[in-house]
């Protein structure tokens, strides 16, 4: 009961990173101000490109006659999803920053082409490669679970606190740094502001599409990392047809439930893995898989009907969320 | 540099364009500003003095506000020169005027609700990484002790009463430093009380050297506070003139273009028979406070019943608890009349209101939210009109020639400015928005007349021929409730006036025997009691 029970816990956590990770990048995109729907896009788009750019690198090394880095494939693969989920992103705030676009519209958009890019270039160069594109072993062990002496041995306590790969711990520290980013640092004060109401955050002298910008970016960024870890993890290095799919809709729904607090976001996301993952480590005779499967979608359209129940100041979406900002607007 | 300087400007105290520009916190000259196809500003000057408090008067749409926005870095003027301390200077951002230590406390506030008052105070302000909540509270403190306010910097906005969340806006301007001050329409959302206790801070602010603008429609307020006048209309400087050298019909007749007589009418008319009757009326808010607390009242034909109160103290819910929009949680509200001869006698609480009208209540409510509420924006002048009337047609197709036929009469008759009765409503300006609402509702001759803030935004011009037309309604027999903000109109207008104070009817005056003070007062508390808001 016990082993069944930390095995739940920690494959909730592995199965909750991802959509930790997606949001919190939307969680920062919309403190900003800017609903962007486009989270399943910017995933996609991180995971085929953090994918590929480790495949490369391997490639290139291999190619020399020389054996590749684990650590150095990593970061490749971070910075190129998080280039890549920033790029979709920086798409999204030219749209709707500059031009002034319908906000929904666009994040819809950037889904639909996200999905396509993500699809079309794993298949293209699965194609190249001869059938798929598969890491190598060394980057698959950068990205397996970390072994730290004596603390990962311990028991029960090892399994559900020291049994994880780096991700999940950047992760979290993300989570924890953007808390404090939000509700101590002045430039989180200012972002918060500007989400809530433009007109006065420009009234006070801040920049406010500068602060959307970068919001936007770096949020669509983060969100190109939890793709990166949907290829990476979850499916061990290995590019499946539609990964991402469904993830980046948990993450958005994932933000309401964590009324856009990003250590709220760290615990929902467990819970919400451990629906995922739910029917492999608790079975009920006679249900069939497929009621396991939408369980997470059903407690989503309960949270969402729940939170709008609910009436907090405090706990609301931030105010200008989903409208543009034109100062000569009369 | 003072003393030289001073007499320097005494020499030239006629010629007020020619001023010392060294004398000068501000001179903006030439200055232009088009909206589309309107033209806001007109080739307009503005000399602010140092350490004087200069009225910015003009009625709605003179351009007033435009000018000022130009100078806190809202707008960018098309044309012309703004010069700050006697130097040239362009204003691209409200950052670029704060540097240039300009300020301007907004007549709705710049504030958001979630954040407290030193969070809303320390915004876009350059500092270390971390805010220091312990050294900004001080400084605010600082702030308020030297000028006279009262502040909590740990309240949250949302918290705040109006007059509060002014305060946390002047604060905000003092705290970066400014020393040219603008404060647009500052008293419009103030009780007389609150009132002069800004007065106070401003007169204090002015001893300390700071120089302000203060944007109004107000005459005894630009007589009470401000050292000198310039007066804005139809986006054109039309002068400017030393507060103790005019009064009140010369700055209206500068305002207006003409002279105008500034007396509300107040026919005197032998009270009509009980139209309604309102009995202990309870409305809950959706958090279950209590908006509306036990009301009760009488309304009779062939007078003006005005309810006055700080805003938000349930006149909102009040109106539409009366016409059926606001859920009551007890109470009741009898309507008297007649239909056809017989007598008509309806309890209207949780009945619906096509029902109520077929049994003969004939009651019309002009609501303070006039495109939301009262028209549809995007509609002609006479489907405006059809939508109160097109149940009486019963064919499958509509009627369009009696409404467009009222319309037509309402546009001759109310001197409506539109191209026609297809003229789309939202295109309007307010003050014909407003004709058309309610000479729409006064087309069916009803028995009781509910109008919330009727010329709220209006210029003095409408603003006059709104209240001939709700007089007129009173000569005709109705039943009138007027809603308003500004306690000198509720006075001259009303044949009583009852004043609400949270939620509560504090009393209810002659009110051509009680004095503004009074019903300021009971504004602010219930007779007998505390004062429940500050």
């Amino acid at each position: 009961m016990l082993d069944t029970t930390v095995a739940l816990l920690v494959a909730a956590v592995l199965a909750g990173t991802p959509l930790l990770l997606g949001a919190l990048g939307e969680i920062l995109t919309e403190r900003s101000g800017n609903l962007n729907l486009g989270v399943e896009g910017m995933m996609f788009m991180g995971a085929i490109t953090g994918l590929i750019g480790s495949f490369f690198y391997e490639q290139a090394v291999i190619g020399a006659g020389l054996a590749p880095s684990g650590a150095l494939s990593a970061l490749i693969a971070l910075l190129v999803s998080f280039l890549a989920g920033a790029f979709g992103a920086l798409i999204y705030g030219f749209l709707t920053i500059t031009l002034r676009a319908n906000q929904n519209v666009t994040g819809l958009i950037l889904t639909i082409f996200g999905t396509g890019f993500g699809n079309f270039f794993g298949e293209y160069f699965g194609l190249k490669a001869g059938g798929y594109i598969a890491v190598s072993k060394a980057t698959k062990s950068a990205f397996a679970p970390i072994n730290i002496p004596y603390l990962s041995d311990l028991p029960v306590v090892g399994k559900l606190f020291f049994s994880y790969n780096w991700m999940v711990y950047f992760a979290i520290a993300l989570a924890i740094a953007m808390a404090w980013f939000f509700f101590k640092s002045r430039v989180g004060l200012n972002l918060r502001a500007v989400g809530e109401d433009p007109a006065a955050a420009d009234a006070a002298g801040i920049n406010v599409s500068r602060y959307r910008y970068f919001a936007t970016v770096i949020g669509g960024g983060i969100c190109g990392i939890g793709g990166m870890y949907m290829c990476m993890v979850t499916t061990s290095g290995v590019w499946v047809h539609g990964c991402v799919s469904g993830y980046g809709w948990l993450a958005v729904a994932l933000v309401i439930f964590a009324t856009w607090r990003p250590l709220r976001g760290m615990v929902l996301a467990v819970i919400f893995g451990g629906l995922m993952v739910m029917r492999m480590y608790i079975s009920i005779p006679g249900l069939p898989a497929q009621i396991y499967e939408m369980v997470p979608y059903v407690i989503t359209i309960l949270v969402l009907v729940i939170t709008s129940i609910r009436q907090s100041k405090e706990h609301a979406m931030p105010a200008s969320c989903g409208l543009n900002y034109f100062r000569e607007d009369r | 540099m003072e003393s030289p300087a001073h007499t320097d400007r005494r020499a030239q105290e006629q010629d007020l364009t020619e001023d010392d520009p060294g004398n000068l916190a501000v001179s903006m000259e030439h200055v232009s500003k088009s909206f589309g196809k309107v033209l806001a500003n007109k080739d307009v000057q503005l000399q602010l003095r140092q350490g004087e408090i200069l009225a910015l008067l003009g009625e709605n749409g003179s351009g007033k506000t435009t000018l000022m926005n130009m100078l806190s870095g809202i707008y960018f003027p098309d044309y012309g020169d703004i010069h700050v301390h006697g130097r040239k200077v362009t204003i691209k951002s409200p950052k670029d005027a704060f540097d240039l230590g300009i300020g301007m406390i907004h007549q709705h506030f710049k504030l958001i609700p979630v954040l407290s008052a030193a969070e809303n105070i320390v915004l876009g302000q350059p500092g270390g990484v971390v805010v220091s909540r312990r050294s900004l509270n001080a400084d605010i403190r600082e702030l308020a002790t030297r000028y006279g306010f009262e502040i909590d910097p740990a309240k949250k906005v949302y918290d705040m009463s109006v007059s509060e969340k002014q305060t946390v806006e002047i604060v905000k301007v003092l705290y970066r430093g400014a020393d040219i001050l603008i404060l647009d329409e500052p008293t419009a959302v103030l009780t007389p009380h609150e009132t002069d206790k800004l007065f106070a801070v401003l007169r204090n602010m002015k001893e300390d050297g700071k120089s302000i603008v203060i944007i109004t429609h107000k005459l005894h307020e630009v007589l009470a506070i401000s050292d000198r006048v310039e007066i804005l209309r139809k986006g054109e400087f039309i002068g400017v003139v030393e507060t103790a050298q005019t009064d009140q019909s010369q700055l209206t007749e500068m305002m207006v273009g003409r002279p105008v007589s500034l007396r509300i009418d107040r026919p005197k008319l032998p009270r009509g028979e009980e139209r309604l009757t309102v009995q202990g009326l309870t409305c809950l808010s959706s958090y279950g406070v209590k908006v509306v607390d036990d009301v009760g009242f009488s309304a009779y034909g062939g007078e003006i019943l005005g309810i006055a109160g700080i805003a938000g103290s349930g006149q909102k819910e009040l109106c539409e608890a009366i016409v059926g929009l606001y859920p009551a949680t007890r109470g009741s509200v009898v309507y008297r009349g007649t239909k056809d001869g017989a007598i008509v006698r309806e309890q209207l609480l949780g009945r619906r209101p096509k029902e109520l009208t077929r049994k003969g209540v004939s009651m019309a409510f002009v609501p303070e939210d006039r495109l939301g509420m009262g028209l549809v924006a995007s509609m002609d002048i006479t489907d405006n009109v059809m939508l109160r009337s097109y149940r009486d047609n019963h064919s499958v197709f509509v009627d369009r020639k009696k409404p467009q036929t009222l319309a037509g009469h309402l546009i001759e008759d109310l001197e409506i400015v539109a191209s026609g009765p297809e003229a789309i409503v939202g295109r309007l300006s307010g003050g014909n928005v407003q004709k058309v609402l309610l000479g729409r509702e006064i087309a069916r001759s009803p028995g009781v007349l509910i109008v919330a803030y009727p010329v709220r935004g209006l210029d003095i011009n409408s603003s006059y021929k709104i209240y001939d037309l709700l007089n007129e309604q009173k000569r005709k027999g109705a039943a009138v409730i007027f809603v308003g903000e500004d306690l000198d109109v509720l006075m001259e207008i009303s044949d009583r006036l009852m004043v609400l104070c949270g939620g509560r009817v504090s009393g209810t005056v002659d009110p051509q025997k009680a004095t503004k003070e009074e019903v300021g007062l009971m504004m602010i508390q219930l007779a007998g009691s505390e004062a429940v808001a500050s």
